[in-house]
């Protein structure tokens, strides 16, 4: 972690003995900490709705565990819960409230990416 | 601080969970939430998901919390009371700082809470979620004393083993007697789901025992599925009086356990009486409630419309047209971490997007449910036409033994995302 680079090489170099620049080097490090928050996006947002079913801790989670799960699968069978050609208990009422676009952003954070 | 000790603090918070730099500013800000609830303990969650620079304290009295949701299905023996308790250990994993108090004062101008123990708190932003309180005194008899009488169940906890050490001695061939609550209440199948839950304890126990519900409301949650199933599973054992035939109840004679309503008397042997309800007493006392008795909020990030930077969520607050569940407070949890998040880094508000469903068993293998999708609409949070709606009529038994097998899920997965480690 950038973090954990940072301070190592402060303690290599002895930022502690007060150096001009330390301080500048230590607000930087304020910053980098700081940093970690960035907008939250909508597709996160939606695919975090998804996690209060889909959080399931292992494979014998009656209701699965998405992230085991291509995002492009997600992608397909929400759509298929949505026109009815995938038969579910729940799934369908819960899918017609999402638009293809809701669908592709939630599908950046949820299953694996890139499949 | 001299410029040494702020360097080896600034170095030394690298290393630890990012509590050693000043609290304002730069996104070490201050976020206090009042209630370890379902949506407290989400909102605690998703904040340090969101941005784990913040900090962010949880102030609840109870060292674990006991679900309501799956206190019903303890009451028929479906379940244990372990399954239902969980502790804050995972939000701690996480950073969140969980404070045993209670809350004596909320200071909305200086931005500040004074805990029982006396020790005071600032913020940058309050997020409170208290949860319900009840109306006592609306009906005669129902009181805050008579409660160990004649039990809500409706937190759980010492009262749900109250009610379901009445159910174990009810004598043969007795009668349960519910008082439903008028709307708005926490969790609109509760009830319904309760007396399913309770004709499964006595159809094996009990058998020619009579469940009646006193209900001041003309219908409810999932009204068609409810009484379909109870008919099919437990023939004529539970008769619902709806306002229209004399549900209301005037009054209640503790003492030689007598139920007075618009039908007339009923002599009961067990009494469920869940009073009407209100926000949770803390929103009072800070000044977020209106005439209604909830808290009114600004759609998109729940911040209150009374009091600056202090939030309102789940069930005290007015959400709409969400109904007040566990899984309606985790949503607003989500999308009020995610607002605030965005706001604190001078981002926009998103467009939210809620979830609820909500998992009722009426026995062991039957089970149905109710789903929503929301949006903003307007300045309201209102359904998505078109999405969600109630479990099919004519579905067959393995249908309803899968949403009973997914109302257990539900509530293993909820508790994961909320408490989990």
């Amino acid at each position: 972690m950038i973090k954990k680079l940072i301070v190592h090489e402060m303690l290599r170099q002895k930022v502690f003995i007060m150096k001009p620049n330390t301080l500048l080097f230590a607000s930087i490090l304020c910053a980098l900490v700081a940093s970690d928050a960035s907008a939250i996006e909508r597709g996160e947002l939606l695919a975090d709705t998804c996690v209060s079913c889909h959080a399931g801790v292992n494979d014998k989670a009656s209701i699965p565990n998405l992230s085991y799960y291509p995002a492009s699968m997600i992608v397909s069978q929400m759509k298929a819960f949505r026109d009815g050609s995938r038969q579910a208990t729940v799934m369908n009422r819960h899918a017609k409230g999402y638009s293809d676009e809701d669908i592709a952003q939630l599908a950046k954070y949820i299953g694996i990416q890139g499949q | 601080m001299n410029r040494r000790q702020f360097i080896y603090a600034a170095a030394s918070s690298a290393l630890l969970p990012l509590v050693g730099c000043s609290s304002k500013p730069d996104g070490h800000k201050s976020i206090v939430i009042v209630g370890g609830g379902f949506g407290g303990s989400a909102v605690a969650k998703y904040l340090k998901k969101y941005n784990p620079a913040l900090q962010v304290t949880l102030i609840e009295p109870q060292k674990t919390h006991i679900t309501c949701p799956g206190s019903n299905w303890f009451l028929a023996g479906l379940t244990t009371m372990e399954s239902l308790t969980f502790t804050y250990e995972g939000l701690k994993k996480r950073g969140v700082v969980v404070v045993h108090q209670s809350v004596e004062d909320i200071d909305d101008i200086g931005q500040r809470v004074r805990l029982s123990d006396g020790q005071s708190l600032d913020y940058d932003k309050l997020i409170v979620s208290p949860g319900i309180d009840f109306r006592w005194g609306d009906i005669d008899g129902i009181t805050q004393a008579n409660s160990d009488k004649i039990p809500h169940a409706w937190q759980a906890g010492a009262q749900t083993l109250l009610l379901k050490k009445q159910i174990e001695t009810m004598k043969q061939g007795g009668t349960f007697v519910m008082i439903a609550p008028p709307n708005p209440y926490r969790c609109p199948p509760g009830p319904y789901e309760r007396v399913g839950m309770v004709a499964h304890y006595f159809k094996q126990h009990n058998p020619k025992a009579k469940i009646v519900i006193l209900d001041p409301k003309d219908k409810f949650s999932k009204q068609a599925l409810f009484m379909e199933a109870w008919q099919d599973l437990y023939g004529d054992m539970i008769e619902w009086v709806g306002v229209a035939d004399g549900g209301k109840v005037s009054k209640i004679d503790v003492a030689s356990m007598t139920v007075f309503s618009e039908m007339g008397e009923i002599k009961a042997d067990v009494i469920n009486a869940i009073p009407a309800q209100k926000a949770g007493d803390l929103a009072f006392k800070a000044g977020l409630t209106n005439a209604s008795g909830f808290c009114p909020i600004v759609a998109g990030t729940f911040e209150s419309t009374l009091k600056k930077n202090i939030h309102v969520m789940g069930d005290a607050s007015i959400a709409g047209t969400m109904p007040k569940s566990a899984h309606s407070a985790v949503s607003h949890a989500k999308m009020t971490a995610a607002a605030i998040v965005n706001s604190l880094e001078g981002k926009g508000v998103l467009s939210p997007a809620h979830v609820n469903t909500c998992y009722s068993l009426v026995s062991d293998k039957y089970g149905i449910s109710i789903a929503g999708v929301y949006n903003v609409q307007g300045e309201k949070i209102d359904e998505i036409k078109g999405a969600g709606g109630v479990s099919p009529h004519d579905a067959d038994a393995a249908f309803r033994e899968m949403e009973a097998t997914y109302a257990r899920g539900w509530h293993s997965s909820i508790t994961q995302d909320v408490w989990g480690a």
